[in-house]
């Protein structure tokens, strides 16, 4: 267990009737981490969090929260508040009652109290809310007093089950990095669950990608995105292009790559990838960014290049999808680039023979999945 | 009530909505509406010789339904009802909790259970009742033969048993609205509580029990109103001792052959609940 840990729970198993929701899930999070635990729905990431928060018990494995066991200590005793998806808010209730809730069962003094409402208010910019209906409230108002009624306690850790799922998405984008400035503000470790990659890299410091129950990869945005692990995580993360290819040679950091029976490349290996065995059939991902397309064979050095035949061009306002053809033997296989967003750069021509390039330590080597 | 004035008043309804309304309009219209105007009408009226109806209109029906005499059987019935209403409710709160939070799978079968005293008439149950209750009843025999008791004990025509027939009856019409109520009370919201520190009793004091209060008010208005009218319990399982508004009412047309001053305290039974709904509305709103 790290010296910064706070929450760590260890090899999570749970199953609901005869279907298994968590195998072996295991995660330290850090003092004043954001935490996100990223995935398509049914993957688990609720569960565990129902699972930190106290609200299940799981089937095996432990939660420790601050060095101390606590899971068999029930929801009401654990120092962890929980922002619920439909807000949960106390319907008969005003707002200020509603944060106050939580002092109140925990015998925080009545006037410390009437001090801590407003602060938790203005915190979540709604000073001057106090007396307000919860039935009054937009949306937004509610998300905001529910995460005020989750802080104004104070935890060591606050759960968010996908608190911004509700909102429309501009005002979800706002909330992002409202979310993200107060929790630094804070200082409050945040585990945060979404199914919506592009918050998770917006707001977190540390992502858990699950997949049917475990946990894929744990690391930065950065390296989530940068050196995903199994093709899980390079397509669920941002798209990727993933291809089959057999190992012929590896040696001393590098590996030599039969790709589709077609492309021989030879890339670099990751600091944490092990060497391949020759003759291993294994997974390559290649982001549709790091593409490069040309019309005419006047590459840069250092490239590996595969000969394709442009098949589509898409604009989307701020990037242009172009679709290739890379392999003859699979002619039905298109591989995405991005191309900025200079649509003047993309050719109308289609079925025209063009080079895709891209650099060595650009293409991955993808642990095998699970199933 | 405001789609029945705008047609009356020839509001732009759809024709359809009059179609889709007319089946049961003319039930209320035939069976509810016009029974209920033809009884203000007859209490109006005056009592002839042999149960016969004299048209001549008075209020003196009224004057003598205030009678101090008839005062004990108002007590006695709002007794009874208060009594019925809050044991139905110690009753049926814990049963409508514990089928919306812990039944489970059971829980439909269990409502089904719940509404299987209303399949057989309420007249086969009470007799069934005296069958258990009797002298010679279950209970009693039981009792004797296993040498708890050497005399045979009189449960019924006591107020214990009127009790009981009220509570067996009422029970369901408690415990399914506030089973309505409770099921609808969000289990996030109850989480919300453990999650900000409330234990179980805290939780359910704090959150769940004031979020049923619409389910606990209509289960009140659903035992306590059919209590007051309520006649045959008594009829069967309590005796003349125990006399409530709903006999006194039913002896003027059966017995007394006294149709306008049975219709008289039908009346007022009736204004009197229609006022006190009215009440209950406006302290509701407010």
């Amino acid at each position: 267990m790290p010296e910064d840990a706070l929450l760590e729970v260890t090899t999570l198993n749970k199953a609901f009737g005869t279907s298994t929701v968590l195998h072996d899930v295991s995660l330290t999070v850090r003092k004043g981490e954001f935490m996100t635990l990223l995935g398509p729905s049914g993957c688990g990431k609720t569960t565990t969090l129902r699972i930190i928060a106290g609200f299940e018990s799981p089937d095996g494995g432990r939660v420790r929260l601050s060095g101390v066991d606590v899971t068999d200590v029930p929801s009401y005793e654990r120092d962890v508040h929980t922002v619920f998806q439909h807000y949960a808010l106390f319907p008969h209730l005003s707002v200020a009652d509603n944060i106050a809730f939580g002092m109140r069962m925990d015998k925080v003094p009545e006037a410390e109290i009437r001090t801590r409402v407003p602060e938790a208010l203005s915190m979540v910019k709604l000073s001057g809310f106090e007396a307000r209906r919860i039935q009054s409230l937009s949306g937004g108002q509610m998300q905001r007093v529910a995460l005020a009624r989750a802080i104004a306690g104070r935890p060591a850790v606050l759960l968010l089950d996908e608190p911004l799922g509700a909102l429309d998405l501009k005002l979800r984008k706002e909330m992002q990095l409202e979310l993200k400035g107060l929790q630094k503000r804070l200082g409050i470790a945040f585990i945060y669950v979404t199914h919506d990659q592009e918050e998770a890299m917006t707001m977190s410091d540390r992502i858990a990608v699950f997949n049917h129950g475990r946990i894929e990869q744990v690391g930065t945005p950065g390296e989530i995105y940068e050196m995903p692990k199994t093709s899980f995580v390079a397509d669920f993360i941002g798209g990727a292009n993933i291809f089959s290819a057999t190992v012929l040679a590896g040696a001393e950091g590098r590996a030599r790559l039969m790709l589709e029976g077609e492309h021989e490349l030879d890339v670099p290996l990751d600091p944490y990838e092990s060497l391949p065995a020759v003759g291993k059939r294994v997974k390559i991902a290649i982001r549709p960014e790091r593409v490069k397309v040309f019309y005419k064979d006047e590459l840069p050095f250092g490239l590996i290049r595969f000969e394709a035949t442009l098949k589509d061009t898409v604009f989307l306002g701020d990037a242009c999808q172009i679709y290739l053809q890379m392999f003859k033997k699979a002619p039905e296989r298109l591989t995405i680039a991005w191309a900025g967003g200079d649509r003047y750069a993309v050719h109308d021509d289609l079925d025209v023979p063009v080079i895709a390039a891209v650099q060595p330590e650009d293409v991955y080597i993808l642990e095998e999945d699970h199933d | 009530m405001s789609r029945a004035l705008s047609w009356l008043l020839g509001g732009r309804t759809p024709l359809a909505t009059h179609l889709l309304l007319a089946p049961a309009s003319f039930w209320l219209l035939f069976l509810l509406v016009i029974p209920a105007l033809g009884l203000i009408v007859l209490s109006f009226a005056t009592n002839g010789p042999y149960g016969t109806i004299v048209w001549e209109f008075g209020f003196h029906n009224y004057a003598r339904a205030f009678d101090p005499k008839y005062l004990p059987v108002l007590l006695r019935t709002f007794a009874f009802a208060a009594a019925t209403t809050v044991l139905c409710l110690l009753i049926g709160y814990p049963v409508a909790y514990y089928l919306s939070f812990r039944a489970g799978r059971w829980r439909n079968i269990m409502l089904v259970g719940l509404m299987v005293p209303f399949w057989s008439s309420c007249l086969v149950a009470y007799y069934s009742w005296m069958i258990v209750l009797g002298k010679e009843g279950l209970i009693n025999a039981n009792l004797i033969r296993f040498g708890f008791l050497s005399e045979p004990i009189g449960f019924l025509y006591t107020p214990f048993a009127i009790l009981l027939g009220l509570v067996y009856f009422y029970l369901p019409f408690a415990v399914l609205p506030l089973y309505a109520s409770l099921d609808k009370v969000p289990r996030s919201v109850v989480e919300a509580a453990y999650d900000l520190g409330a234990g179980r009793w805290t939780a359910f004091r704090k959150v769940t029990l004031p979020l049923s209060l619409p389910g606990v008010v209509a289960a009140c208005l659903l035992t306590f109103i059919p209590c007051l009218g309520d006649f045959l319990t008594v009829e069967i399982l309590g005796g003349p001792r125990y006399y409530l508004l709903g006999n006194l009412i039913s002896n003027q047309f059966m017995m007394a052959q006294d149709w306008p001053f049975g219709s008289a305290l039908t009346s007022l039974l009736l204004a009197g609940l229609v006022g006190g709904l009215w009440l209950y509305q406006r302290w509701e709103k407010a």
